[in-house]
């Protein structure tokens, strides 16, 4: 008992100490912390404006609150029901396309691995990674000074006598799909492709070696070793693009945009802009905003689930 | 050893005709990857009538670099440089000082509620409010026309916080405790013990934060109506579609001023106003490339190892 009595008053005063510390430790975070609430948590309540007809000039309380109108004019109005299918074909399309060809990087590691002629290697993955850090719109710049009516292409074109007045590229609707996919091959692939070569490095030496011994020649090496190997690394990032289906971003598709090929162009990011700071429509937009989040969610922790039962691991 | 070899060797005509057509095809790629920064640098440097012309291809004609120094009598861009410059420095910065302080705050097992703060913390990284909810925040706080909207943002930044702790819990911790039993306090260690040793994954953070920062175009997009806090790709990206008029702009004012006769070489068209305003803008992103492309893959295996 005294014994008891004797070590209480020295232990209590360092487990409060430990404690105080725990909280002063969190008052250095706090600032950071609220940063975090201002800019991602905060702005959910902007989700109430998909409940009234907001209209800029006023303020929110001074405007009508018309509870689920927008969500149920999405489908029930016949004209922006075909405006949104427009929008979601785009994006079906285009993130589509991406999610049809993302194995286009493995592609380019494995056969790049083949190549053994070291400068030649090193120059092809070190020069093709630099369409990565240019930002959209210095890609429209590239593309205008290549394709527009005075561009190099057309200029070349009708010098060679292959057509005689010059083709308006960046005006095309039909193929705006293709183009789009084509700019973001361009401007990807070579980084994508370094996340793979660091992983073929990864690949144990040992099973190449008894591959060749077993007499296995440069293809099946290829099929049966490095692609197996790779595997693993293709199915995460296969997962995150399905995660991120609806998240084509703006920069692009926006500097890339016309009055020619808007109605192929607008994919969700872009027409929730448009609709919104464009046109002024905030509630509709918000509205939009608000489906597509959900709609995301649900892709994630669907792809999560999935990537769980299947690999044993989740993603996020 | 002899036998893989010997392998190696012998290669068969299939394997012959294979790795020709490989090293032709990736090296079309690598051209359509080069030659459109190629074509914009050489153009920019060329006679401007014979450029107009869309005559450069291939190597620069009648070099002059006037149209450089030109740049200087369009109004706003000066000041669009300054504020892109301002913006990735201090941006960066913010990016360093967030992320490498909540990755170290997030390993100490003492921080009261760690777990519920770091989870509130990477959780952001998952969903988002959305476009318009957004802008109207930023408007709430009057970050609308206010450069603190570049950098405010920038400061907390999940994914860098996850690199950063995950690379601090993988060095030891007996550094740390030796601090402390030292009689160091948690800033101190902090700032003396953890910031040395996280030197190498804090560069690979800043210069992806660098390029992130100089290349933003959403933020300007959508909070800036004032034009001095236009940044340089929200600048270009207007010039594009505006080039002839300050085409007009340039030769009315730099023509004058100093010669009488203006060379048809040296005159600025809309196409080599839009040429040297982009090289203005990929220059600096050039200029680094050879320095940070030995941190890709260290930056991309860091990521990798534990997400």
């Amino acid at each position: 008992m005294s014994l008891k009595q004797s070590a209480l008053p020295q232990r209590r005063p360092r487990i409060n100490a430990r404690k105080l510390q725990g909280y002063q430790m969190f008052l250095l975070i706090f600032p950071f912390m609220l940063l975090v609430f201002l800019f991602s948590y905060y702005p959910l309540h902007g989700w109430i404006y998909a409940f009234y007809d907001y209209r800029p000039p006023f303020k929110l309380t001074d405007c009508e609150f018309v509870g689920f109108e927008w969500f149920i004019s999405m489908f029930s109005n016949a004209s922006k029901r075909k405006q949104i299918w427009e929008v979601l074909c785009n994006t079906f399309v285009m993130s589509g396309l991406g999610i049809l060809t993302s194995w286009l990087p493995m592609a380019f590691a494995i056969l790049l691995s083949e190549i053994k002629n070291q400068p030649f290697k090193k120059a092809v993955q070190t020069l093709t990674t630099l369409p990565n850090f240019i930002s959209w719109v210095l890609v429209y710049s590239l593309a205008f000074s290549l394709f527009s009516s005075s561009g190099m292409v057309n200029n070349l074109c009708i010098r060679l006598g292959l057509y005689d007045s010059p083709v308006l590229y960046l005006q095309m609707e039909d193929n705006v799909w293709l183009t789009m996919w084509l700019w973001g091959t361009w401007k990807g692939t070579g980084w994508s492709a370094i996340m793979y070569i660091a992983a073929i490095t990864g690949i144990d030496q040992e099973l190449y070696e008894a591959a060749y011994v077993d007499g296995a020649g440069r293809f099946r090496v290829m099929w049966h070793i490095t692609v197996p190997g790779l595997l693993p690394t293709y199915f995460v990032l296969l997962l995150m693009n399905v995660a991120n289906f609806l998240n084509n971003g703006v920069d692009q598709y926006y500097v890339f945009q016309n009055a020619f090929n808007k109605s192929k162009i607008q994919v969700l990011d872009l027409f929730v802009y448009n609709l919104g700071l464009g046109s002024g429509s905030y509630s509709l937009a918000t509205a939009i905003s608000i489906m597509k989040s959900i709609v995301s969610l649900t892709l994630l922790f669907t792809v999560n689930g999935l990537s769980k039962v299947l690999r044993g691991e989740s993603i996020i | 050893m002899s036998s893989v070899q010997l392998a190696g060797k012998r290669i068969s005509a299939g394997e012959r005709l294979f790795l020709v057509v490989l090293y032709i095809c990736f090296a079309i790629f690598t051209f359509l990857c080069v030659y459109p920064f190629y074509y914009l640098i050489i153009n920019s440097i060329s006679a401007n009538d014979v450029s107009a012309r869309g005559d450069v291809i291939f190597y620069p004609i009648g070099i002059h670099f006037k149209n450089f120094t030109d740049m200087t009598h369009i109004t706003g861009l000066g000041q669009s440089a300054i504020i892109s410059v301002a913006r990735t420095v201090l941006g960066t910065i913010g990016t360093l000082i967030g992320s490498s302080f909540l990755g170290f705050m997030f390993t100490q097992e003492k921080l009261w509620a760690r777990k519920f703060w770091y989870r509130f913390t990477v959780a952001t990284m998952y969903f988002s409010a959305g476009l318009i909810p957004w802008y109207l925040t930023m408007m709430n706080l009057k970050l609308t026309n206010n450069f603190l909207a570049y950098v405010l943002p920038a400061i907390v930044q999940p994914f860098n916080i996850i690199l950063i702790k995950t690379y601090i819990e993988n060095t030891p911790i007996a550094l740390q405790e030796a601090a402390e039993i030292d009689g160091a306090g948690i800033l101190r260690i902090y700032a003396q013990v953890v910031l040395p040793i996280s030197m190498p994954i804090l560069a690979t953070v800043a210069i992806f934060a660098a390029v992130g920062q100089w290349n933003s175009f959403q933020d300007t997009l959508m909070l800036m109506t004032n034009q001095d806090l236009y940044t340089l790709q929200y600048t270009l990206y207007q010039y594009i579609n505006q080039a002839s008029s300050l085409a007009k702009l340039i030769q009315s004012t730099g023509g004058t001023i100093n010669e009488s006769v203006i060379s048809a070489a040296t005159q600025q068209t809309p196409t080599s106003v839009r040429m040297t305003v982009s090289v203005v803008v990929v220059l600096p992103i050039l200029l680094v490339y050879p320095i940070f492309q030995r941190f890709f893959v260290k930056g991309i295996m860091i990521g990798s190892v534990k997400g």
